[in-house]
């Protein structure tokens, strides 16, 4: 069918490729910007995690306050598996998590479904 | 008089004035004995005399100050969220209502098959862009909330993919609506396609509907036992009884149980007695018997008698609060089969508008007339069709409920890969002592040899025992360790007890030592003379050394009876035999029969010798036995059978056999008293019913085949549809996936999910 093969196909084309590159850099090629915490830091959810990577020191207690503004309910619970903690985030209310982490490394943690992520690192 | 501590809300402060404002208001009311108030949780705490000051009076003096007091008990977070989400429920319902009733409106004036029914008025493109605006607008709404801030965080999820499939179709509509001769004079009929837009937002409304309300019911068990609690407790202070709410009892507390009544905080009964239902904390039946010096459990049911009981824990330290955590953090954890999903939904909804773009791009440059419409109904159908929350809902879902239904009956199990692991094992060492029996060893057979007295045996051993509950200083520091593992070894205590009873008169015992594994040894003064006795097991003999000779015959036949026998000896010379035994639980046999029926292999370990421990196997069907093992070898024999390659568990009391607990694939305790979260084990089995070891295999095996099937369901949905969606078909078949069936299949890939898992629910045991 290549025959038929006229400039808007090869603009659609053109655009597609570009659209797909596009995707790619805007979702999978995303910066992280990590934010240092020492005794407590605010989380706001609200289409994510802000902020979603956070530096925190080891076998040092750490408050993770979440506050969910958004009212989707893909974001109502957050999971940090590593530390067995699954929390209701009730709207628009500070939920504080608290953890201690024993080990280095980065821990993710997840919405309830696991679409939105943020990340715990760990350094000693 | 007794004054009481309330802790309220109080809304409209913004700064610290306001705080001092309404402290100094609040010390106002009579009554009133401390007041604190907090600007950061805009909570009031109030000390007052609830005989002088009232809630109402504690309201107008917050008011009066210009705030607004909310004295009511305070609302639990799991009150919350089911307040948020019965708000969340009837949202979607009225969207799910409007959506429904317009769209099927849009439908019946836009699909070929149909349209020719309906009135001009449904036909007319500008109606039904006044119906779709709506439903795409207002009732689509949830969808950009949540796409939009996602969007700005580079990040996407379901929603952005609904959002993009409907806009797309949407605002095609509205511009062959608008401009319907440009699409006309690029060879394409100027139809519109709100019925598409629409329907899919009512449908996936519908099913988020039906998701949210099947999820709830993922996190019953937690809310059932939260909900156990009891609210208040009536406790005896200044000789009078006054009810108290529960979070005011302290320990140390004297609190009064009358009969139906719930026993409020775990503690020892020190006056009355009564027949307590425990079921629904430990998952235990009968209804156990409680008297005075007997430990009581917050949340379970005084049958009978009333009593009372000292609180030895409260709060956060209660039977029930501890399992409530244990339960909450294995639902927190997560699963190692998960990590593929997580991998996969971590690229999925990028990867999906990928491959919308490339189907569009496809039918646009190689489909059949017109393209531009095939193009984008195929893209829109796979933006609907990908649905990357069954893939997320698979895992957890089926272990909520999987977790909640141990706990509902007695097994506590610490978290979701101890839950995983469990369903693999293939071998489980049982502890003999505590575990298979009773624990609660009496003495069956005293026998003497060589023309000593039997009462003499006993004044001897009991010599040696008693001293072993009382060392002195010098004997504490110098033998603490084996010391403290022999005196409070079982088959010690039933020494004891039975000289207790016969009141046999005990001697001086000097130079005592306790030898871990082999048994006793003192210089017992006799008339003023003092003599060595060795108290033990054969190893013990053999040190000394003694010739157990011809009264080995005597010797093995009480082994064959399954009975501990140890050894009495004095100045090289065999003096007698005191057998002691243990009672076989009477759900043993049955428990182990159970693992049999799912091919388990049931092995017991014990520091018994063969003999001994042989007769006890057979009485509860284990054949392979583990004897004459120390008890710090135990962990050591765990690893030679883990080395045959086989996942083993080990079940014990979680005190004595920690390290082989650890070392375990799988640790069971059973569990004592009110400690619950037993350190060691990754499940503790509270009923102390040796049947649930069976049982916790068995909800295992069932989670997982459950969480397996979801997966199945969640990756092999995604897998087949989105290229039929793409359009792969339509070459070889012509058939093509109309966007409206997408968002059905889509709907119920979630709803298939969890419903899958709440089936676990129904598991009977």
């Amino acid at each position: 069918m290549l025959d038929k093969c006229g400039m808007n196909e090869i603009i659609v084309t053109i655009l597609g490729v570009l659209g797909i590159i596009f995707v790619y850099w805007f979702f999978l090629l995303k910066k992280e910007v990590k934010i240092e915490a020492s005794d407590s830091i605010d989380i706001t959810v609200n289409g994510g995690y802000i902020p979603d990577v956070i530096s925190v020191s080891k076998d040092k207690t750490i408050k993770l306050n979440f506050i969910r503004k958004d009212s989707s309910s893909c974001l109502e619970e957050v999971v940090l598996s590593d530390f067995k903690i699954r929390k209701y985030l009730p709207l628009n209310e500070k939920v504080v998590v608290e953890i201690t982490p024993k080990q280095t490394g980065e821990f993710n943690f997840t919405c309830g479904m696991n679409m939105f992520h943020g990340k715990i690192v760990v350094t000693p | 008089m007794i004054d009481i501590k309330k802790t309220f809300s109080i809304k409209g402060m913004h700064c610290a004035s306001c705080v001092l404002v309404i402290e100094k208001s609040l010390r106002g009311v009579e009554g009133v004995s401390g007041a604190n108030v907090n600007l950061v949780t805009e909570k009031a705490t109030v000390t007052y005399d609830p005989d002088k000051a009232t809630d109402e009076k504690l309201i107008s003096a917050v008011a009066n100050a210009g705030y607004r007091a909310f004295v009511e008990e305070e609302v639990q977070s799991e009150d919350k969220e089911r307040v948020e989400k019965q708000k969340e429920l009837k949202g979607l319902r009225i969207r799910v209502v409007v959506s429904l009733g317009l769209g099927l409106l849009v439908l019946w004036g836009g699909f070929p098959a149909l349209m020719d029914t309906a009135p001009a008025i449904l036909k007319n493109f500008w109606f039904q862009l006044i119906l779709a605006t709506p439903v795409q607008f207002w009732a689509g709404w949830v969808f950009y909330r949540a796409a939009i801030p996602a969007l700005k965080h580079r990040t996407a999820n379901m929603d952005t993919l609904v959002v993009i499939g409907t806009s797309v179709a949407y605002g095609y509509s509205a511009f062959v609506t608008a401009f319907p001769q440009i699409v006309q004079r690029i060879g394409i009929e100027p139809m519109p396609y709100f019925d598409v837009a629409t329907i899919i937002i009512a449908l996936i409304l519908l099913g988020r509907y039906f998701e949210a309300k099947a999820k709830a019911g993922t996190s019953e068990a937690i809310k059932k036992l939260i909900g156990l609690q009891a609210k208040t407790a009536r406790v005896v202070r200044e000789n009078k009884e006054i009810d108290i709410p529960i979070i005011e009892v302290v320990i140390g507390d004297f609190v009064r149980v009358r009969p139906g009544e719930k026993i409020p905080v775990d503690g020892i009964i020190t006056e009355g007695d009564s027949s307590i239902d425990e079921s629904m904390v430990t998952g235990e039946s009968m209804p156990v018997d409680k008297k005075s010096g007997d430990t009581v459990v917050g949340a379970t049911i005084n049958k009978s008698g009333s009593f009372i009981f000292k609180a030895t824990k409260v709060g956060q330290e209660t039977m029930l609060a501890q399992i409530i955590r244990l339960v909450q953090e294995a639902q927190g954890s997560k699963a190692p089969i998960q990590r593929l999903a997580d991998l996969v939904s971590s690229y999925f909804v990028p990867v999906v508008i990928m491959l919308a773009i490339t189907t569009f791009v496809a039918w646009y440059d190689f489909g059949p007339e017109p393209t531009l419409l095939y193009a984008i109904l195929n893209t829109v159908a796979v933006l609907i069709i990908a649905c990357p929350c069954a893939m997320g809902l698979a895992t957890p879902t089926a272990i909520m409920v999987g977790t909640g239904k141990g706990a509902e009956h007695g097994i506590l199990i610490k978290d979701a890969e101890s839950l995983e692991i469990a369903h693999k094992v293939g071998t489980i060492i049982f502890d003999k002592t505590g575990t298979l029996t009773k624990g609660e060893p009496s003495v069956t057979d005293i026998v003497a040899f060589n023309n000593e007295k039997e009462d003499n045996i006993l004044r001897y051993t009991a010599s040696l025992e008693k001293f072993s509950e009382h060392p002195v200083a010098k004997a504490i520091v110098t033998f603490a360790a084996s010391l403290g593992k022999t005196s409070s070894h079982p088959l010690d205590r039933a020494i004891r007890e039975r000289a207790e009873t016969e009141k046999a008169e005990l001697f001086t015992v000097n130079k005592f030592k306790a030898n871990s594994g082999k048994g006793l040894e003192g210089e017992i003064i006799i008339n003023g003379n003092s003599r060595k006795f060795y108290f033990g097991n054969r190893a013990l003999m053999k040190d000394v050394p003694v010739n157990i000779g011809a009264n080995e015959v005597e010797i093995q036949k009480l082994e064959g009876e399954g009975k501990t026998v140890m050894i009495l000896a004095s100045d090289f010379e065999l003096l007698g035999i005191i057998a002691v035994a243990d009672t076989v639980k009477e759900n043993a046999r049955q428990g182990v029969e159970e693992l049999k029926k799912i091919g388990i292999e049931s092995v017991m370990i014990t520091g018994d010798n063969l003999k001994t421990a042989m007769a006890i196997a057979n009485k509860v069907g284990i054949t392979r036995v583990l004897a004459e093992v120390l008890p710090d070898e135990k962990e050591a024999e765990v690893k030679k059978i883990q080395a045959e390659g086989k996942i083993v568990a080990m079940v014990g009391d979680g005190i004595n056999d920690a390290p082989a607990l650890v070392q375990a694939d799988v640790g069971i305790a059973m569990g004592t008293g009110t400690d619950v979260a037993i350190e060691a084990a990754d499940i503790t089995l509270i009923n102390k019913d040796l049947r649930s070891v069976a049982a916790t295999i068995r909800l295992s095996k069932k989670t997982m085949k459950t969480i397996k099937l979801n997966l199945f369901w969640a990756f092999g949905y995604n897998i087949v549809l989105i290229p039929v969606a793409m359009g792969v078909l339509y070459p070889s078949f012509g058939l093509l996936l109309n966007p409206i069936f997408a968002s059905v299949a889509m709907a119920l890939s979630s709803i298939s999910v969890v419903s899958n898992s709440l089936l676990l629910k129904r598991y009977k045991w």
